[in-house]
C-alpha cells in the first residue's frame, strides 16, 4: 500500500484503497485474492506481492494503456 | 480494550514528528448490521491515533445517513477511513487497519500532512502525465 498512496499523493488522477481481504470476503472473491499483498489496477492489471517502485509504476502505466 | 501500548504510542509520536500539516481522518461507519462491531473497533483504532498529534483530526460518518458525503468520497463499504490533508487525495482504508496496514496508515498519514510523495522524480513525472483516472486497490491481511 505504500507505493500506491505515495503515488495518490503525486498525481490527483490517482486513487489508492487499502483493503483487509478477510474483512471483505465478497471483494476478495471478486478479485480472486489468492495470495497477499494483491494489487489490482483499474481492474484491469494485477499482480501479487510486493514490486519496486520502477515495475509498480510500469503497472500503472500498463493499465492505462490497455483501456 | 486498547489497540495502541504505551510502547506503539511512542514509536507513532516519534513519526508524526514528520506530519507537515493537518490531516483530517474521515472514518465511516454503520451502527447496525454485520459489519458494526468492525466499525467501533476501527472508530477507537483512529481515536487512539488521533490522540497522539495536535495536527490530526478526525471526523466520524454513518454511510446509511450521510449518503452525500459517501459519495463525494467515493467510500461503499465499512468500515473505512479516508486519509484527507491538504486536499484529499484518494486516500482509502477498508477495515480496521490494526495489523499489516497500520504501518501503512501512519505513513499515509505522514504523506498527506506533507503532500511531498516519497517517489523518484521519473515516477513522479510519469504520474503527472496520467491522462486518464487510476483506480489501485491493494488487498492484505492482519497478521
Amino acid at each position: 500500500m505504500r507505493l500506491a498512496q505515495h503515488m495518490a499523493v503525486a498525481s490527483d488522477r490517482v486513487r489508492a484503497t487499502a483493503i483487509e481481504a478477510t474483512e471483505f470476503p465478497d471483494l476478495s472473491r471478486a478479485y480472486r485474492v489468492m495470495a497477499v499483498p494483491k494489487i489490482v489496477i483499474n481492474d484491469r492489471v494485477q499482480f501479487e506481492g510486493a514490486l519496486p517502485e520502477s515495475e509498480f509504476l510500469a503497472a500503472v502505466l500498463q493499465a492505462v494503456e490497455s483501456a | 480494550m486498547a489497540f495502541l501500548n504505551a510502547r506503539d504510542e511512542q514509536a507513532v509520536r516519534e513519526r508524526f514528528a514528520e506530519m507537515g500539516g493537518p490531516v483530517k481522518l474521515v472514518v465511516f461507519s454503520q451502527s447496525l448490521g454485520g459489519a458494526a462491531d468492525l466499525c467501533r473497533e476501527n472508530e477507537q483504532l483512529v481515536r487512539e491515533v488521533v490522540a497522539l498529534s495536535d495536527q490530526l483530526s478526525v471526523e466520524t460518518l454513518n454511510l446509511a445517513i450521510d449518503r452525500e458525503r459517501a459519495e463525494a468520497y467515493g467510500v461503499d463499504q465499512v468500515p473505512a477511513i479516508v486519509v484527507e490533508g491538504a486536499r484529499d487525495y484518494g486516500i482509502r482504508f477498508y477495515g480496521v487497519p490494526s495489523g499489516y496496514e497500520f504501518g501503512n496508515l501512519i505513513d499515509s498519514i505522514i504523506v498527506a500532512s506533507t503532500g511531498e510523495p516519497d517517489l523518484s522524480d521519473d515516477t513522479k513525472a510519469s504520474l503527472s502525465a496520467l491522462a486518464e483516472d487510476v483506480d489501485i486497490k491493494v488487498f492484505s491481511t492482519p497478521t
